[in-house]
């Protein structure tokens, strides 16, 4: 398990710097400079500009100093557009938000999801069952674009209970929407699978015979049934947790709450490449650093992974 | 002799014109669709919906990105839905008729889902078909690939190239393809593995036939059930991510639109009682995407019926 571990954390640092170099990549490939205006600077002025960005050396050289600022100083460079921000600040203003909402919905989805699907596989057949199914089967079609609208209606425009958006430091009243927005139709797909999976299990013939000796069913869903009807659920939290982290771009954007996802669009469309590529590194090595997580998770539920 | 000439005459006659009819897993698999009624309503309103999206247009006076003077700037008050001024679903905040956008979004809406999955599946199951049949070095390598692709969070870059190259339709679709293919080429890999040890494929290699036809003749067909079903699923999240990108105000650009763009402009408006300019498209949105859920649910069904 622990050679494994190590092995598994290792495999991760090729991929984050892959994502770097994309990323940088893309930002060199991209026509035009950040510079150009619709009046066109002088010549002196952009040569300037460049030298002083930097982006007059040689692609190796940018690339050089670029990876050497993030790995050794975890600086991403000055923003191009605010002229006086680094990227860092604007990561230091806007990730705390994002992380604090991002978590919040991550921890009601798999805290509600897995047991109601749980108790749905249990009580097969029954009305909580067609509940949860019919819940799971209706918030597929409510992604967060369409939940947050929806939740303003009801609970900002009719009801009035709470504020349509912003932060307040985080006060509960603006955590609330934000979190059901984003966490609903995950939420739903975790019932989904934890169910369908606990059915499987359920009818295994591990349980029949656990059931013939007479355990009590409480301590045969509870011990034997639940480690591995939650390999299938396990798998799907990597991927869920992206969606969620790009989802709540939308929730930034809309409830205006001051995360990343407004410096994100802000800055995809002012064209500020390098706040654009700190952002987009900055989620993706919390992506794959969840992913790490999520593959140590599934090997210590099924040895057979370990090898 | 007991049996008469006469009767085995008539049995092999009869013989040869009951040949039993074989059913092929298609078949099967078309049966079990039929049988499932959400799934057979879901095609019909789908049908349906296609029908009035392309149709649709012809059969009110305004287009899409013509701006009736008469409601600019008064949407809330005059341009709610009403047969008498010829906008049926209401205006948008502009004064543009809210039907044409509707129908131009859900004809913009459906052709991602269906462009970006053909581009997809294409590119998913000859990648994984290669990977699969080549075995050894060569799917060590493209698999790992594929890892790493999937651990980025594509959406970023994808908006990146949207940024870097301008927001085009044609982009968006292909765009949209290109970065979904990975979960169909690991589908499509490991049904490969299974395949290729099987009795045909040793015969095709016996006989000499070359690695590429006996990928797209042979394993390819056989891989078709289970493309499908995937298929089906994937044609809802590409219109999902689409309407997501679009949403942000990144992805379709004005005059043309699509229902996450007009998702979006409807909520930035609910504030000022034009509930219409959101509930129609999410009407749309939310019915569209119902029907291709239940058609892949039930593909997966008919093609998989041990999965009930």
């Amino acid at each position: 398990m622990f050679s494994f571990i190590i092995r598994r954390s290792f495999s991760s640092i090729p991929t984050i710097l892959i994502l770097i170099l994309i990323s940088f990549a893309l930002m060199r490939l991209a026509p035009g400079s950040p510079f150009s205006t619709d009046r066109g600077l002088p010549p002196e002025v952009l040569a300037n500009l460049e030298a002083k960005y930097g982006l007059n050396l040689p692609w190796f050289e940018q690339l050089y100093t670029y990876l050497k600022g993030i790995l050794f100083n975890f600086d991403f460079g000055p923003s191009f557009k605010y002229k006086d921000r680094s990227v860092n600040d604007i990561l230091a203003q806007g990730f705390p938000v994002t992380l604090t909402y991002g978590i919040w919905s991550f921890i009601v989805a798999v805290a509600v999801g897995i047991p109601l699907g749980i108790a749905a596989a249990v009580k097969h057949n029954t009305k909580l069952d067609y509940a949860a199914v019919g819940f799971s089967i209706g918030a597929q079609v409510l992604p967060n674009f369409v939940m947050a609208p929806i939740l303003v209606i009801i609970f900002t425009l009719w009801l009035n209970w709470l504020p349509g958006g912003g932060w307040n430091g985080g006060q509960w009243q603006y955590l609330i929407m934000p979190i059901i927005a984003l966490s609903t139709s995950y939420m739903a797909s975790i019932a989904r699978i934890t169910r369908s999976s606990m059915l499987e299990v359920l009818h295994s013939n591990f349980i029949r015979t656990a059931r013939a000796k007479g355990l009590p069913y409480r301590s045969i869903i509870l011990r034997h049934a639940l480690k591995p009807a939650m390999m299938p659920v396990v798998s799907y939290l990597g991927p869920a947790f992206v969606y969620m982290i790009t989802g709540s771009v939308i929730i930034d954007i809309y409830f205006s709450t001051g995360g990343m996802g407004q410096f994100f669009v802000d800055a995809a469309l002012n064209r500020d490449y390098s706040l654009l590529m700190g952002v987009t590194i900055v989620f993706g090595v919390m992506t794959i650093l969840f992913n790490t997580l999520v593959d140590i998770t599934y090997a210590w539920l099924d040895p057979k992974i370990r090898l | 002799m007991l049996v008469s000439k006469k009767k085995v005459a008539q049995i092999v006659e009869n013989a040869d014109q009951q040949v039993i009819q074989g059913r092929s897993q298609w078949q099967d698999a078309m049966t079990r669709f039929k049988a499932n009624k959400a799934s057979l309503a879901s095609v019909f309103i789908l049908f349906l919906m296609v029908a009035v999206a392309f149709l649709g247009p012809y059969l009110n006076e305004w287009d899409y990105e013509t701006i009736d003077w008469a409601l600019t700037g008064n949407a809330a008050e005059m341009g709610a839905p009403s047969i008498a001024n010829g906008h049926y679903f209401g205006s948008d905040d502009l004064g543009r008729d809210l039907y044409s956008r509707v129908m131009q979004g859900t004809q913009i809406s459906l052709m991602v889902g269906l462009i970006g999955t053909i581009v997809a599946v294409v590119v998913g199951v000859l990648y994984g078909a290669v990977s699969g049949y080549f075995g050894g070095r060569i799917d060590n390598l493209m698999m790992r690939f594929v890892d790493i692709l999937m651990s980025i969070p594509y959406m970023f870059i994808l908006i990146i190239l949207f940024v870097m190259f301008g927001r085009s339709v044609y982009l968006l679709f292909i765009g949209l393809g290109l970065f979904s293919w990975m979960d169909m080429a690991r589908i499509v890999r490991g049904q490969t593995l299974t395949l290729k040890h099987k009795e045909f494929i040793e015969a095709a290699v016996a006989a000499g036939v070359s690695d590429f036809t006996i990928i797209v003749r042979h394993i390819v067909p056989n891989l078709i059930g289970i493309v499908v079903v995937y298929t089906s699923l994937m044609i809802p999240n590409l219109i999902l991510l689409e309407s997501f990108i679009s949403f942000l105000g990144l992805g379709i650009q004005e005059p043309l639109t699509s229902w996450g763009a007009l998702i979006s402009d409807g909520a930035k408006t609910i504030q000022y009682g034009t509930l219409w300019q959101l509930l129609f498209p999410l009407g749309f949105f939310v019915t569209g995407l119902f029907c291709f859920f239940f058609i892949g649910d039930g593909l997966r069904d008919a093609f998989d019926p041990k999965d009930r």
